[in-house]
């Protein structure tokens, strides 16, 4: 294990100019045959309006310069297909292929939204079977598919509870959440036309509920809640906490980006929450980033369902139909039905898994958490002396007093081949590095990111500089990213 | 690191500097170096009123973004615009060409909560210890 051929990287990648920069005037990637009808100057074919004159500077290039360029780019990407990518509240668990060969099934991936509803039963069953599959694994009542990422489930969530105390005659204007919760809480709650009131985590890095009663009162609509919370915890008053917001008439809202932590295992619905937006990306295996696109399903509990977006996916008999019948409805949140592709990665995923996979799935990914900081702590610094959930929270207290700080163990961890950790969040932990590794790693993986670790930690102790100036094993080293936040430089131009 | 005698500090990581009934208020060096890199800061405008211990504006390094708290109550009567452009002027020289905003003070009673410079580092050593 300690041979330093078994862990770290150390392949070849070329530099590659941008393809702007590449190819020679007039030479091409292409031959066509010869025109076979006469031909015309498009200046008269077009009006004079549509043409455009001045462009310059696109590339001319050849089949093999055009394919060499996105092949070697390509090798400059990380993903969770090439190497392990421990970014703590992302769950960037692997993506089965299945669930890419389910969304190319020709009648899923050649739908039209314009398609007569009797032509899409599939579909239409298959939405129907993934809301009730996603409230089953939350225990909330419905659920709508339309909002298409995280972030814009929560804003939903928040406009249905809007939705919810307006229908009762009551305006309220605040929502309350931790200070560890996730930066889009309280982003949406302002969005949503809410005052975001801070609580202030305990000691023990949970929320306490004496410290919600405080703030709690008939102005709050909602107080939103990530269960277990950033720093991997399970909050194990919750039942109190909800007991609280709901005597005084408040909602509880779940953030569900750390779902992955809790199926088959515990359910936010019986812990008292009334509304959970689901990151299919992260606890259902769907991609993440690229430009998405998302998904972010809100579940409900049955009070809030007179709001939902319409159109909901209704059966009737035999047949599935989409109702626009709400007459309460906070209207539509996505143009047509939501990303279908998604949905149907994530049905893929939940049916392929079926339950006892799922709980199984979770339990893994609270093992390989809980093995993980086991075998670091000592050697870095652990905050909360507790068990965690899926994910923890270390710091750089330790490998401070050498002048080492987590963004250096962070760009060190790229010279041994690991997408670093998710670091300086939650920001109520000083240093933080959150380190999440999910269901998806092996044992001998674990090890090898853990050898990686406790070599950092000798190197901060022994060689300080070596951690201080890495990367130095990627194509490029450290970067100037306070010059690039401010001075960003947007757009390439030509040279001379 | 340096915490001038001639400032008072907040447990917010503010210092102030007091001119007749008028409070100039930056972040310390201390606070500074916690950032890091600073590429942003969202500051109200002159005009505006302040409430002592109430956040009044963002600052964003390279690491976070962080609440920036004023030391007192008051209005705000002029704010350094040179940040916009020139954010590590906050790093470079926190007590100087950093300076954040200037308050006309509503209660120079509240400069009697602050602290001095000696209490200051005492407070940030106990800080440095607790997590």
């Amino acid at each position: 294990m300690s041979d330093s051929a078994e862990i770290g990287v150390s392949d070849l990648k070329l530099r590659e100019p941008l393809i702007f920069e590449r190819g020679a005037p007039a030479r091409q990637a292409f031959s066509l045959p010869e025109c076979d009808v006469p031909q015309q100057p498009l200046a008269k074919l077009l009006p004079e309006a549509l043409l455009r004159k001045d462009i310059e500077g696109f590339p001319e290039v050849s089949e093999v310069e055009v394919v060499r360029h996105f092949t070697r780019i390509s090798q400059w990407n990380f993903g969770v297909d090439y190497g392990f990518y421990p970014l703590g509240s992302c769950t960037m668990k692997y993506n089965p292929k299945l669930n890419e060969e389910a969304a190319s099934i020709s009648g899923f991936s050649k739908a039209h939204p314009y398609q007569p509803q009797h032509l899409s039963q599939g579909l239409l069953q298959l939405m129907h079977e993934l809301e009730s599959d996603l409230c089953e694994i939350s225990g909330m009542d419905r659920a709508s598919l339309q909002p298409a990422a995280g972030a814009h489930g929560e804003l939903t969530g928040l406009m249905l509870i809007q939705a919810y105390h307006r229908a009762r005659g009551e305006n309220r204007g605040k929502v309350i959440l931790p200070d560890s919760s996730h930066g889009t809480n309280p982003a949406s709650s302002s969005l949503c036309g809410y005052q975001a009131v801070e609580v202030t985590s305990g000691h023990n890095g949970c929320v306490e509920p004496e410290k919600v009663a405080e703030i709690m009162d008939e102005n709050v609509a909602a107080m939103m809640l990530t269960n277990p919370n950033t720093l991997g915890l399970f909050e194990e008053r919750i039942l109190d906490i909800a007991r609280i917001v709901h005597e005084k008439g408040g909602l509880l809202y779940c953030d569900g980006a750390n779902l992955n932590a809790l199926m088959g295992i515990a359910r936010p619905g019986d812990m008292g929450f009334d509304v959970i937006q689901f990151n299919l990306h992260k606890t259902f295996s769907t991609p993440h980033g690229g430009g998405g696109p998302g998904a972010g399903p809100v579940g409900i509990k049955e009070e809030l369902s007179p709001f939902l977006p319409v159109p909901v996916v209704i059966k009737e008999g035999e047949d599935y139909t989409l109702s626009y019948d709400l007459p309460q409805s906070i209207g539509k949140v996505r143009s047509f039905y939501g990303n279908i592709g998604v949905m149907i990665k994530a049905y893929a995923y939940i049916r392929s898994m079926g339950p006892e996979g799922l709980k199984e799935a979770s339990e893994a990914a609270l093992i390989n958490a809980n093995y993980i900081m086991t075998r670091l702590q000592g050697r870095y610094h652990k905050p909360y002396d507790k068990y965690c959930m899926h994910e923890f929270v270390l710091t750089d207290k330790l490998q401070n007093k050498h002048g080492v700080q987590t963004l250096d163990i962070a760009k060190r961890l790229m010279d041994y081949g690991y997408h670093p950790p998710t670091i300086y969040f939650p920001i109520i932990v000083k240093g933080a590095m959150m380190i999440e590794p999910t269901e998806t790693e092996t044992r001998e993986d674990l090890d090898l990111f853990i050898e990686a670790m406790l070599r950092i930690a000798d190197e901060a102790e022994n060689d300080p500089e070596i951690v201080k100036s890495a990367p130095h094993k990627t194509l490029v080293s450290r970067l100037d990213e306070a010059r690039a936040a401010r001075k960003p430089n947007l757009r390439w131009r030509p040279s001379g | 690191m340096e915490f001038p005698e001639n400032l008072k500090y907040s447990k917010e990581h503010e210092w102030t500097r007091v001119e007749s009934n008028r409070a100039i208020i930056g972040i310390t060096d201390f606070a500074q170096d916690e950032l890091g890199e600073i590429v942003f800061i969202d500051l109200p405008a002159a005009g505006t009123n302040v409430e002592a211990m109430e956040t009044f504006g963002t600052i964003e390094s390279v690491k976070t973004v962080s609440d920036l708290f004023s030391s007192v109550s008051g209005q705000i009567v002029e704010v350094n615009s040179a940040l916009e452009d020139e954010p590590e002027f906050i790093n470079n020289d926190p007590y100087g060409d950093g300076w954040i905003m200037i308050v006309e003070m509503s209660d120079p009673n509240q400069l009697d909560d602050l602290l001095n410079s000696s209490e200051y580092q005492n407070y940030i050593e106990e800080e440095k210890q607790g997590d």
